[in-house]
């Protein structure tokens, strides 16, 4: 949802409330946004032990329409579409003919014949023309992202939060479904989803409702140690969790397949767009693999630091960060496939010093059941 | 807030002067402006600084910085707390969290640089923009 400023990145609705809360602010995706309240290490915690509120209105949505509706995203998608129920939601991406993303994306099934896609801030418009210029099946494609505001709960105490503002049975919502649903006595749509490797939700609704229903959940989750927490905690959450960012460790040069995503392409459910790169792909394999790491000695990796293998340069850091809750330093980066391996050394390049690594297993962080 | 003794570069260091002796730190504009410190990287004692020139970094869970040494001079003693407890810098960077201390070269160089309320003044506008 956008308010246009008079000059300069976009403001979400919650612009003001964030300043008057003390955030400190930071362009991201063309947006002005909170990127952290109380500090980037505690919000971090507060989502992994209690709670975090993030607007995330920043992020786009599309909605795709009509009889035609299936057969555009089957064709321009990666994962399957056609295994969706109603009130399923599924992360997929939005595909080059290269094999790599325009975008990674959150489809949600409405209905039969009605879509609503949840993009990153930074694409929408990219997305969006991209979807135009490929919808020759004539599919009914709206950029709706200026009539949603978009809040995330997430943390172990989320749906303690959330029974507290809705008499909807949101325990009934399975991960990766959504429903209607009434919150703070707005309406609007409650999935169970999100971007931390927690449980939690995200709802999105009217934009001119926001500051009442971001106020009403920070009320009702005082208790529960809610906190407001910005973009800096997200990106390390996420990071933990081992989840990609679109910039990072997705862009038009990577397939899907060297992200570790072949688990959201179905190669097997007909012809889409950059398929055949990927079939070629998965026969004689990737040109380079990503895997996670945690430095061995002291120095922090971070984004686009060159890794080495001996008196090789193999690549780069995609996300490099002190990991507040596992209180070590991680970091995502691609390599060459024979030397992507848990377990083994790589060396990181730190203001010209080789620091020591190890590969480790992704994700860094799982939930404990 | 800042304090009257010391003298203050635009990349937000401090020094607190003693002779040729040179107390060097970071602000509390600039551990404010990184958040939660987790890593110090300084030099050893011994090694030369230049005014103007990087001699250390300081990191937060978000961000590099790079310190600037606001003299020329040589390292006569390192805050080692620092390397257990970065996040001294957030708490107290004024007096328990400083850096390093310089045998300077050449006194005058501090002339140069900004006193408590030239700095309150050089981060205020700095802040509206």
């Amino acid at each position: 949802m956008a308010t246009p400023a008079e000059s300069g990145p976009k403001r979400t609705a919650l612009h003001a409330v964030h300043k008057a809360a003390g955030a400190r602010m930071t362009e991201f995706g063309g947006w002005d946004m909170p990127i952290e309240y109380a500090g980037i290490s505690q919000e971090h915690m507060a989502v992994r032990t209690r709670a975090g509120l993030f607007d995330v209105s920043h992020m786009g949505e599309i909605t795709v329409r009509g009889p035609k509706a299936l057969a555009f995203l089957q064709s321009i998608t990666c994962n399957d579409v056609s295994r969706l129920s109603d009130h399923q939601a599924q992360y997929s991406a939005i595909m080059y003919p290269q094999g790599s993303a325009v975008d990674d994306c959150v489809i949600h099934r409405l209905a039969e014949n009605d879509y609503f896609i949840c993009v990153n801030a930074a694409n929408t418009d990219k997305d969006f023309a991209w979807f135009e210029g490929h919808n020759s099946v004539g599919a009914e494609l709206e950029n709706v992202s200026s009539q949603y505001s978009q809040l995330a709960l997430q943390g172990p105490r989320a749906a303690a939060i959330l029974s507290k503002v809705t008499s909807f049975d949101h325990s009934s919502i399975r991960y990766y479904w959504f429903s209607p649903a009434r919150c703070c006595e707005v309406d609007g749509i409650l999935a169970r989803t999100g971007y931390t490797g927690e449980d939690g939700f995200e709802f999105y609704f009217s934009p001119e409702h926001s500051e009442h229903v971001w106020n009403t959940l920070l009320e009702a989750g005082k208790d529960e140690g809610l906190q407001p927490a910005g973009l800096g905690a997200r990106n390390t959450l996420r990071l933990e969790a081992g989840y990609a960012l679109y910039g990072h460790e997705l862009d038009e040069n990577t397939t899907l397949l060297e992200a570790n995503l072949g688990w959201i392409c179905k190669l097997d459910k007909g012809e889409f767009l950059g398929r055949d790169v990927l079939l070629k792909q998965r026969a004689a394999g990737l040109r380079k693999k990503l895997v996670g790491f945690e430095m061995l000695e002291r120095g922090i990796a971070r984004d686009g630091y060159p890794v080495w293998i001996g008196n090789e340069k193999v690549g780069n850091v995609t996300s490099g960060s002190p990991a507040p809750f596992l209180k070590k330093n991680i970091g995502l980066a691609y390599v060459p496939p024979a030397a992507a391996q848990p377990g083994e050394e790589i060396l990181i390049e730190i203001r010209g010093r080789r620091v020591r690594a190890r590969q480790v297993a992704l994700p860094f962080y799982k939930r404990p059941k | 807030m800042y304090p009257d003794e010391f003298q203050y570069t635009k990349d937000h260091e401090w020094i607190r002067v003693d002779g040729d002796s040179g107390t060097i730190g970071i602000t509390d504009h600039a551990q404010k402006e990184l958040g939660d410190i987790v890593y110090v990287e300084l030099p050893k004692t011994g090694d030369a600084v230049a005014a103007a020139e990087i001699f250390g970094t300081v990191e937060s869970v978000k961000a590099v910085s790079e310190v600037y040494s606001p003299v020329t001079g040589e390292v006569t003693a390192v805050n080692g707390k620092l390397a257990e407890h970065p996040e001294l810098l957030n708490s107290d960077p004024h007096v328990g969290a400083w850096l390093i201390r310089v045998k300077m070269s050449d006194p005058k160089e501090v002339d140069k640089l900004m006193s408590s309320e030239e700095y309150e003044a050089y981060i205020q506008q700095a802040e509206s923009h």
